[in-house]
């Protein structure tokens, strides 16, 4: 028993080691290093119930070793008949009482910050008045697996990346167009369900440039289980300020412009309704409505973070993706190449084309 | 065990199992198939935890692991943990209030045969197209948007299981009721009786929500009803409801029984009565009413709006309190004891901190605005795992050595029991441990791999090394049951020496029917008032010796829920509408339990009688290890 406790402290020496070296994970999805009002209240929730529960814990830990260790058999003797004690009204009201104390503690904040973060009377207030607006207001539409995100007011759709400003609120409206999913963004505040049945409403602040980060976005998550492709329903946040956020819609509410060099050319001309039609699903126009589309938009996507959400962004992946779409995302819902093409497989000459196409929508400078 | 087959022959000992009306013997029955499926459910653990060992592995396919991760959490709730608490339920709870039998012994086994060919039928999916794949909650979208039959052999199979466990919730509500021996007050029961009690309670509230929805979900998916199909004006937040209004109280009716035997545990290896038994009682009684209250917990992100949120936040927090009280009581109930570290005891002891752990978790996320963050993600995941592992697993394992002698009448080697602590319980704290960080860190639930970029790759490693550990401990913990089987060295009455309920002043195993005389119960923890009082017998006996009426065992319930079985598979393929068998196979299944139920209507089974000779004669020693 002795030799088995002072092995279990080593190994909890250790794995403290190993949690303090690993820190708090990587800004770009850690709810331990907020970067928006919404998380920071929520870590700050996470430190205060952690010091309390740290206090309950010390507490037991105190009465549990010094029990263990004064009321051994082998040091109080083998043949003692402890007292057959009934109970303790005056210690059955402290161990009742200082709990219902230290949940008060933690219940006023907690009735406090729901109703704070549940308070989106403000979006319906400035849409109504129609003028000096200055929060934005996102719908989102979660499907198997991707994101599509329309700004109402700006007239523009945009899939997988979601583009916002800092420092201001970004209202979200969410739903989903299949089955139910859940949109998180870890380091800027807790996640919302995407129902399919109605709207959900709430309000995330950027409060961080994600330009500053080492990835250049922040990481978004679908945290309900929604298919074999759940863990890769993975989109970015790009957060811009206010004045590159405003130049960034007024390129998206451009028209597209055509294709330049002759392999993007080739391949605007597959991507078009004469080629393989994939237009029929993806716009590759910013200004639009949302849920006219089947696929995700795809007027940004040169300027994305990554291919199909998780893929590193560059045309090897792109082409892997477009020839088989179900080895790397297995149940989305991308008709099979070949049906688009004839029955035959993309040529390798053909993908080239597409994928130069596709690498060259760009919105940005 | 083994003695019994060496008189009887295999296949008597089969058939003896097979009709059996006996609770010692429903129990043997529920602690082996619940075993089996434990380790079925330990293997798909295993199956994940090597999934999840290294970034982008590709071990198994994202749908493979879907279906993995369902029957883990499925199988280790309704077909693992809740059958080995009824197991020792079944066993112990009978001996504990002085009585015969349960209540029903009929319905005793028709529970457990119902239970046992749901959960057969559930785990046939993996043979038979593909098992269910959308999570042990089985959400009304994922789930109707699921292709082949995997859902349905869900639905059925949850179905039929929830019966026999609703029966045998019904049986125990009746048996602690009416059948307590002369003096055994409701405040003199001692507490695992009374958490089976209560958990019986939180049975018999709980299944009917589960059933409802999923009859609602084999309407749906069977004959195109839309309770859920938002498409035709259905709503899926419904089930949302109607799984978490069963599916909190199902934490309670495993951790309820777990409290009971640690409760036990720490009364018997620190040789004291336990601290503040009415304490003990009244907040397991509130846990089970609480836990009514608190299910919409679950549901924080579905947008149920800030009222119900905040509202559920702090009924939620209530639960804190009673839950306290019980383990505050439970250190005072060592203090000023004499401990002994028996394997039973290290278990309740490592059970205190490890348990703790996991309520403040559970405290945390009861603050909604913080539960946005840590819903859905590993944060929930190694939460559950504490209470679940930490609390009615390591129960198991606790109840596991602590009543085998008195349901098979052989000790677990205490050292190899050691060396199964020690592994296990080192290993669950390394993989679940770090798991909460995993949530902090982004990590969401129910991902069949992770990118390499996030950060994740060195703790999920090292989650995976702690499952290997967990496996080590059961494996020795089965090769310590193969042994001790195998050496045979029967024990007397009282084996851990300080007994102090009534199962322990009978022999181990008791006779089939239990006490020749009711006992009188005259205080709490009877045997040891007894004992103390340096009465031989170990007890006192409230009726002179007389014949003993028993039931006569039956083939019935087997028969009766085989035909549920049958009847589920011409239900799972009706509706293909390809084939012609499925409606006869229907038919039949359906015909076997009505018939099989008519038949047991008819005749009258009026039982046998044991005489005062043979008992006397039992008593002499000789045939006390249960055969008749």
């Amino acid at each position: 028993m002795i030799k088995g406790l002072k092995k279990w402290r080593l190994f909890a020496l250790m794995t403290a080691l190993v949690v303090f070296l690993a820190g708090c994970g990587r800004e770009e999805i850690s709810t331990l290093i907020p970067a928006g009002e919404v998380a920071q209240d929520q870590f700050n929730l996470l430190i205060l119930s952690s010091i309390v529960m740290a206090f309950v814990i010390l507490v037991v830990t105190i009465i549990y070793v010094l029990a263990i260790v004064k009321f051994r058999r082998s040091k109080v003797g083998e043949d003692l008949i402890p007292e057959q004690v009934e109970g303790s009204a005056k210690l059955e009201f402290l161990w009742t009482s200082i709990p219902i104390v230290l949940l008060l503690i933690l219940a006023v904040p907690t009735v406090y910050s729901t109703f704070d973060l549940a308070d989106v009377s403000t979006m319906d207030v400035q849409a109504e008045d129609g003028e000096g607006m200055t929060h934005l207001t996102v719908n989102v539409t979660a499907k198997l697996y991707w994101w599509e995100f329309e700004y109402p007011e700006q007239g523009i759709v945009t899939a997988q990346e979601l583009v916002v400003p800092t420092g201001e609120r970004v209202y979200f409206n969410l739903i989903s167009a299949d089955v139910k999913h859940s949109f998180w963004i870890p380091s800027i505040g807790g996640k919302l369900d995407a129902n399919p049945e109605n709207v959900n409403t709430f309000y995330l602040t950027f409060d961080q440039k994600s330009s500053e980060l080492e990835d250049g976005v922040f990481y978004g998550k679908c945290a309900e289980l929604c298919g074999p492709s759940h863990a890769l329903m993975d989109f970015k946040v790009k957060t811009l300020e206010r004045e590159e956020f405003d130049t960034w819609v007024a390129a998206m509410q451009e028209e597209a412009t055509p294709a330049e060099g002759a392999l993007a050319q080739e391949g605007e001309q597959l991507f078009g309704a004469d080629g393989a039609g994939c237009i029929a699903c993806h716009a590759v126009s910013g200004s639009g409505k949302g849920g006219v589309m089947q696929g995700p938009n795809v007027a940004t996507f040169g300027d994305r973070n990554r291919v199909a959400g998780f893929m590193e962004h560059n045309e090897e992946n792109l082409k892997k993706w477009i020839s088989d779409p179900q080895q790397y995302k297995p149940g989305n819902l991308m008709p099979d190449p070949k049906s688009l093409n004839d029955g035959k497989d993309f040529t390798e000459q053909e993908l080239d084309a597409l994928a130069a196409y596709l690498m060259s929508l760009s919105v940005e400078e | 065990m083994s003695s019994i087959a060496q008189k009887q022959g295999f296949g008597a000992m089969i058939w003896d199992y097979l009709t059996t009306v006996d609770h010692k013997k429903i129990a043997h029955l529920y602690l082996t198939s619940g075993g089996l499926f434990f380790l079925i459910g330990g293997i798909e653990a295993m199956l994940i935890r090597i999934q999840l060992m290294k970034a982008g592995n590709d071990f198994l396919s994202a749908g493979t692991y879907n279906e993995v991760l369902t029957m883990h959490g499925t199988t280790m709730i309704f077909l693992a943990a809740m059958p080995i608490l009824l197991a020792f339920m079944n066993a112990v709870m009978p001996l504990q209030i002085g009585a015969r039998d349960v209540a029903f012994p009929f319905l005793n086994s028709l529970g457990f045969w119902l239970f046992f060919f749901g959960g057969i039928f559930l785990n046939l999916s993996w043979f038979m197209g593909g098992a269910p794949d959308a999570g042990w909650t089985n959400y009304a979208s994922l789930a109707l948007a699921s292709e082949g039959h995997g859902i349905d052999f869900y639905t059925l199979g949850l179905t039929i299981s929830g019966f026999g466990t609703l029966i045998s919730g019904i049986n125990f509500l009746v048996t602690i009721i009416n059948m307590r021996a002369p003096g055994m007050t409701y405040m003199r029961m001692p507490l695992f009786t009374w958490t089976t009690f209560v958990a019986s309670a939180l049975i018999l509230l709980a299944f009917p929500p589960l059933t409802i929805g999923l009859f609602f979900m084999v309407f749906d998916r069977m004959f195109g009803a839309n309770f859920f199909d938002v498409a035709n004006g259905g709503n899926t937040i419904i089930w949302e409801h109607l799984f978490w209004i069963f599916g909190h109280p199902e934490v309670y009716i495993l951790i309820l029984p777990a409290f009971g035997i640690f409760s036990e545990i720490f009364a018997i290896f620190s040789r004291k009565r336990l601290f503040g038994y009415t304490a003990l009682v009244f907040a397991t009684i509130l846990i089970g009413f609480y836990g009514f209250m608190v299910w919409a917990h679950h549901m924080f992100t579905v947008g149920l709006g800030a009222t119900a949120n905040a509202v559920f936040a702090l009924a939620t927090m209530i639960i804190a309190v009673p839950t306290g009280v019980k383990i505050f009581n439970w250190l005072l109930t060592i203090w000023g004891g004499s401990i002994k570290f028996t394997t039973p005891m290290i278990y309740a002891i490592a059970f205190i901190p490890s348990f703790v752990a996991g309520g403040v978790t559970g405290v945390m996320q009861a603050i909604a605005p913080l539960d946005y963050q840590l819903h859905d993600s590993y944060f929930i995941v190694a939460h559950f795992h504490y209470v679940i592992v930490g609390g009615v697993v390591l129960a198991i394992f606790a109840a596991t050595h602590l009543y085998w002698p008195k349901m098979f009448g052989t000790m677990l080697s205490e050292k190899l029991g050691k060396i199964t602590f020690w592994f296990f319980f080192i290993g669950f704290h390394l993989t679940f441990f770090i798991q909460h960080f995993l949530g902090l860190m982004g990590m969401p639930r129910r991902v069949y791999t992770f990118g390499a970029d996030q950060g994740w790759d060195l703790f999920n490693a090292i989650s995976s090394v702690g499952a290997l550990f967990m496996a080590i401990g059961v494996i020795v913990l089965l090769i310590n049951v193969v042994i001790t089987t195998v050496k045979n060295e029967r024990v007397g009455n009282d084996p851990w020496e300080d007994g102090r309920t009534l199962e322990w002043a009978i022999p181990s195993p008791p006779p089939f029917y239990n006490f020749a005389q009711t006992p009188l119960v005259r205080g709490l923890d009877t045997y040891w008032i007894e004992k103390m009082e340096g009465n031989k017998e170990g007890m006192l006996y409230a009726e002179p010796l007389e014949e003993i009426h028993m039931p006569n065992g039956s083939i019935i319930p087997v028969i009766m829920s085989f035909g549920l079985f049958v009847a589920s598979f011409g239900a799972l393929y009706f509706l293909d509408g390809d084939k012609s068998w499925p409606l006869p196979v229907l038919i039949l299944g359906l015909l076997i339990t009505f018939g099989s139920m008519l038949l047991r209507s008819l005749k009258d089974d009026l039982g046998f009688h044991i005489s005062k000779e043979e008992l006397i004669e039992d008593a002499k020693g000789g045939k006390m290890d249960g055969s008749k």
